[in-house]
């Protein structure tokens, strides 16, 4: 079995990120990252009708960009795996309805990046794929329009808001060879490798606020965190980074506090992309969030240093928020989720 | 769920309760003031000028009120309205330019849903039930009033 413990795949054949592309929002530009990202674009609706469709075309440059930069054509792909926030994760649909590739459409929330590297992963690793196309989005207004209130409406916003990152991430993985010595480690094939994911299970500490989604997803992040050292008997010390998903300013703060609790300090090691994809002067209260936030950090700032040889080794922990404007309505709680993806350069 | 999941759960919702940022409340109130305040100041303007245009105070107040809407529709669609909103909180949202905002953010966002489906169901989504409960509230205070008045007499 590839497996390690009770919840962590391990990869033998490592699909490598062979091509990334990362497409990205006005705001998002503008942010501490903007320089990292391959295209900025200037507007929201791109000169298209509606939201939607301009969310659509973000994803679809993506995964241009992403075939072209890994020099493939959209026949020579053998999946396509790809999601969004819309409802029936539609943006992505009609992605694939272009691109023509073998798709499975995923969603996890703001999670589903990695549930595509996942399915992706075993794809190429089962032999099942030489190579595969993933790509999530999402878009300011589209979000706002399906989970919250109409774009200009009158609402001043709690401190734990978080602001939907628009744009768009697709990469091209690919399998690498077998790296030298028993198990995994670096070995030949094209860029940063994928070792080990974690997957996660649905954890409900009873929050019920949409306002404060970091507070609610902090603890799904922590488990999977634990969970992932557990199963691999690592330390933090194996980690040259840990880029959490989106749980901003106060996920990211509850987010140390439960994993001291378990006698975990991570210092400088830790990164949240909600917390750092905005600068505190761009008016998002808490930060960013999005199926789009933590690919757009993974894929263009740490994808980028890691070429440069800054991180060796990162642990991407990304995090979803699993409920509907009906489940809130109805006074459910917010079940959460994070899975936690390892490269290696 | 075991008593200790139960436990841990409650726990960290105190625990959050106690990290949770405090919302400003002196300087929340003091910018709704400002900006209802302002709101308000205009909308006296318009009725002063329309009070001398008018033959009665009933047909200024009502065209104040269709003034102050225009203007918050006007504020809206050019995309101002949720950004003096964001600053003042319930000073933008309680007068009626407010009320105005509610319909025309949602008529726009919907626009593309088409004129029926789209912008005519949706118009209302949020004013909707401001008029609902708006007008349940006032059956209720008029009966308050009548009772009130009777045991007076």
């Amino acid at each position: 079995m590839n497996r390690v413990g009770r919840w962590t795949i391990q990869f033998k054949n490592r699909p490598g990120i062979a091509a990334a592309a990362t497409n990205a929002g006005p705001k998002e530009g503008q942010g501490p990252y903007g320089q990292y990202f391959d295209q900025v674009r200037n507007d929201y609706m791109r000169g298209k009708l509606s939201a939607e469709a301009a969310e659509r075309l973000f994803m679809q440059e993506a995964c241009e960009e992403a075939l072209s930069a890994a020099n493939l054509k959209a026949e020579q792909v053998d999946l396509f795996v790809a999601g969004d926030l819309l409802n029936q994760i539609v943006t992505a649909n009609f992605v694939a309805r272009t691109l023509q590739i073998p798709f499975i459409g995923v969603y996890n929330a703001c999670a589903t990046f990695s549930d595509a590297l996942l399915v992706a992963a075993m794809a190429i690793d089962g032999g099942y794929a030489a190579n595969a196309l993933v790509a999530v989005s999402s878009h300011y207004q589209t979000a706002e329009r399906q989970f919250r209130y109409p774009i200009e409406m009158n609402i001043q916003h709690k401190e734990t808001c978080q602001y939907t990152v628009t744009g768009a991430a697709a990469a091209i993985l690919q399998k690498a060879g077998p790296g030298p010595g028993p198990g995994p480690g670096p070995g030949p094939g094209p860029g940063p490798k994928i070792t080990h994911i974690t997957v996660g299970r649905v954890v409900d500490y009873g929050l019920k606020d949409p306002n404060d989604m970091g507070a609610a997803m902090a603890p799904a992040a922590a488990d999977t965190f634990l969970r992932h050292l557990d199963d691999l008997r690592r330390t933090p010390a194996d980690y040259d980074l840990v880029l959490t998903g989106d749980l901003a300013a106060f996920g990211k703060k509850l987010f140390k506090e439960l994993i001291k609790e378990a006698g975990i300090s991570l210092g400088n090691k830790h990164e949240d992309a909600g917390a750092a994809i905005f600068s505190p002067t761009q008016k998002v209260k808490a930060g960013g969030s999005g199926a789009a936030c933590a690919p757009l950090v993974l894929l263009g700032y740490v994808l980028k240093e890691m070429q440069k040889g800054r991180f060796e080794r990162v642990l991407a922990v990304l995090t979803g928020a699993l409920f509907s404007p009906l489940s809130y309505q109805q006074g459910e709680s917010i079940p959460c989720i994070a899975h936690a993806i390892v490269l290696e350069r | 769920m075991d008593k200790a999941a139960q436990e841990a759960q409650k726990r960290y919702q105190e625990k959050v309760k106690r990290l949770e940022p405090r919302p400003r409340i002196a300087r929340d109130l003091f910018r709704a003031f400002l900006t209802g305040g302002i709101l308000s100041i205009i909308g006296q303007g318009f009725f002063d000028a329309f009070s001398r245009i008018e033959p009665s105070e009933g047909e200024a107040v009502a065209a104040t009120l269709a003034a102050m809407i225009f203007l918050g529709a006007l504020l809206t669609a050019l995309g101002v309205y949720d950004e003096i909103a964001e600053f003042a909180g319930a000073g933008a949202a309680v007068p009626i330019t407010g009320f105005a905002n509610t319909v025309v953010a949602a008529a726009m966002d919907f626009r593309r849903e088409g004129f029926i489906l789209g912008l005519g169901c949706k118009m209302f989504l949020i004013a909707g039930p401001i008029l609902v409960w708006g007008t349940v509230a006032g059956f209720f205070a008029g009966l308050l009033k009548i009772a009130v008045l009777s045991l007076l007499r």
